[in-house]
């Protein structure tokens, strides 16, 4: 069913929470190198299509296909995420009491063995990627600092930059501007649009300033399906969006 | 070898200072009880070495559950109970040493046995006549209980206070299975009237010193374990584990695994501890698996300090020299001020002793800092003029924490 140039397929996926449908008959189609973002008002099921995807919430009906051959429904979080799906939290979540160079070093792709940590000591490989990362995420300043003393956006950043070290297929992206300022936005603009130019990468955004100048395709689910995909100004003029959004 | 690598690997001042008294103790202890003379006031009387050795198995206990909590995040209100398996497999090879000198003069069974008219040694107790056996038995019965009971649970990501809950379970299960005199372990009695261990008589003052020996030997090689195992990438995965178990999970890892490892080794850990409390304690009951002993326990890693090396070892001696003392002199009073230690503890030092030490520290290399060089003139002498700047330096500097 799927292409060769799909990395992920969604092919209509239900779930439904105590009877709530929070994804309904949800088909959505993901190329190989292709930034998407995905808007919709509140309850629109975007946080539950993530938890969909990396394993979190198992569907009702339906299947999702990653890159080419792999069911992800029989797989759990740990597995996704090793099969190359990284996904970032709306809440920046990062190691707190761990430097900056220890997040990084924790989510370096590589065997997930967990005897073997015991003994593992890092290797000059493992730190050579640590400062392209951190190079990438314009931390190297912080690196041997705490994860705790960093600002709201450099946490954003790091946990970018951990999901950077699994060097995942595709990442999954939970509204990453959320709380910050311009500037972080503008950064972090600059920091996607490096990160698609190697991955997929697929964005849930609130923020329609910030979708715009992503200038990507962009998805608008409501009620668990899409509603509309398009180019931003496409979406944005579908009479079903505005009314969606303004409606009511 | 080993043990140059052991602190290129960077130990923490504090856990080396810890070792070096804990071996400076395993040789000056047995010297002051043995060596020096009743007559004098640096002897150290018998009764002192068996308190001070069963403080250290406490401590080795606090140390273990200061692994799962501190570091990885499980708070197990259950791991008395690994301390008292351990304790009992001990006790079974100490019931097999006194052999037919028991009431009964029955050469194999236990005084308890002839007593429940059995005819022969259940299964479980064979091999417990082998020392080697035994001391295979201490590690491998609380750490298999622990691997199945940690297998079930975080696989199942029972986690928070659901799990802290059927530890608490586990505990009171074996309390009430261990009461029972058809489990073949002494019911309620429990085991005691110890003789011998290895072949030497456990009255013997030499005997107890070189327990004590053991104990801070075995307690420093316990607190190297446990300084090796944090500081390793797997020590780190713990502590990623404890402050955000889902991202480990999304990073590809299994925080179950993570915290099954964990979990087993500090069973084992427990286990080691109760072995060496027993022959000092001379008896090992069912009491040991109360519910209220596995709280203790959390009492004395809260008040050391958790997610420190020396914070429990601190809080495990302090907190159990406090009951020694006030049980003695004010016995009505001290549930209370145990009580009020941990409610105390919780509100004003979260981090314990070790954290307000730490603090203090802090505090003080702020206050050098603002004041990098000691104020040579009095402020009493500063000239008038532009004497503002010279003033703030000192008067900075006294006032308690300006950077705080």
């Amino acid at each position: 069913m799927s292409s060769n140039n799909t990395i992920l397929y969604l092919d209509a996926v239900s779930v439904s929470f105590d009877g709530f449908r929070a994804i309904n008959d949800l088909s959505l189609v993901l190329d190989k190198g292709e930034m998407r973002a995905i808007i919709g008002p509140n309850g629109a099921g975007k946080t539950t299509m993530m938890d969909l995807i990396t394993g979190k919430t198992r569907p009702d009906k339906g299947e999702i296909f990653f890159d080419g051959e792999h069911g992800l429904t029989r797989y759990d979080e740990a597995d996704i995420a090793n099969l190359g799906i990284g996904r970032k939290f709306q809440k920046p979540t990062v190691f707190e009491s761990h430097t900056v160079e220890d997040n990084i070093a924790l989510s370096l792709k590589g065997p997930r063995n967990i005897l073997r940590t015991v003994f593992d000591r890092s290797s000059a490989e493992e730190s050579t990627r640590i400062d392209e990362i951190l190079a990438t995420i314009r931390l190297e300043e912080r690196r041997n600092e705490l994860a705790c003393n960093l600002s709201h956006g450099q946490k954003q950043w790091l946990e970018i930059g951990m999901l950077l070290a699994q060097e995942p297929k595709l990442l999954l992206v939970d509204e990453p501007v959320a709380g910050m300022t311009d500037a972080e936005t503008e950064e972090t603009v600059r920091l996607l649009r490096d990160i698609a130019t190697r991955h997929s990468v697929i964005i849930v955004e609130h923020d329609m300033h910030f979708v715009r100048e992503l200038g990507v395709k962009v998805t608008c689910l409501h009620e668990g399906s899409v509603l509309s995909e398009g180019s931003i100004d496409h979406v944005s003029q579908d009479p079903r969006v505005i009314e969606v959004y303004l409606g009511r | 070898m080993i043990f140059s690598r052991l602190f290129s690997g960077g130990l923490d001042r504090r856990v080396l200072l810890l070792l070096i008294l804990l071996v400076a103790a395993a040789i000056a202890v047995p010297v002051l009880n043995l060596a020096v003379p009743p007559s004098s006031s640096f002897h150290m009387p018998p009764h002192a070495v068996a308190l001070l050795g069963k403080y250290l198995c406490y401590a080795m206990l606090a140390l273990s559950l200061d692994l799962v909590w501190g570091y990885c995040g499980i708070l197990s209100l259950g791991h008395g109970a690994f301390f008292a398996i351990g304790g009992y497999a001990m006790g079974m090879y100490l019931m097999r040493q006194i052999g037919s000198r028991g009431v009964y003069g029955h050469p194999v069974l236990p005084d308890f046995m002839v007593f429940l008219n059995w005819k022969e040694l259940p299964w479980y107790w064979y091999g417990f006549d082998q020392f080697w056996f035994v001391a295979l038995m201490v590690m491998l019965a609380p750490g298999l209980l622990a691997f199945a009971f940690g297998w079930l649970a975080f696989r199942s990501r029972v986690t928070g206070v659901y799990l802290s809950i059927i530890t608490q379970a586990m505990t009171y299960a074996l309390l009430l299975a261990f009461f029972r005199n058809d489990m073949g372990f002494g019911g309620n009695n429990g085991l005691t009237d110890f003789k011998d261990i290895l072949g030497f008589s456990l009255q013997a003052p030499a005997t107890r010193a070189a327990l004590f020996s053991t104990s801070a030997l075995m307690l420093a090689l316990a607190v190297v374990a446990t300084a090796r195992l944090v500081s390793s990438k797997y020590g780190k995965l713990m502590v990623a584990v404890r402050d955000a178990e889902s991202r480990t999970r999304f990073l590809g890892w299994r925080p179950e695994n993570i915290k099954l490892l964990a979990f087993t080794i500090s069973a084992v850990m427990a286990g080691i501890a109760g072995a060496l409390y027993v022959p000092q304690v001379g008896i090992i009951n069912p009491s040991e698996f109360a519910p209220a002993n596995s709280i203790e326990v959390v009492i004395w890693t809260a008040v050391g300090g958790r997610g420190t090396i020396v914070g429990p070892v601190i809080g495990a001696i302090a907190v159990n020299w406090g009951k020694s003392w006030f049980t003695a002199a004010l016995p009505e009073v001290w549930l209370f001020a145990l009580g009020g230690l941990f409610i105390a503890v919780t509100l004003l030092m979260p981090k314990g002793i070790v954290g307000v030490w730490e603090q203090w520290r802090s505090s003080l290399k702020a206050r050098r800092r603002v004041a990098p060089v000691p104020p040579a003139e009095p402020p009493a002498v500063s000239p008038s003029g532009p004497a503002a700047a010279p003033v703030t330096g000192p008067a900075l500097a006294a006032r308690p924490q300006p950077a705080e």
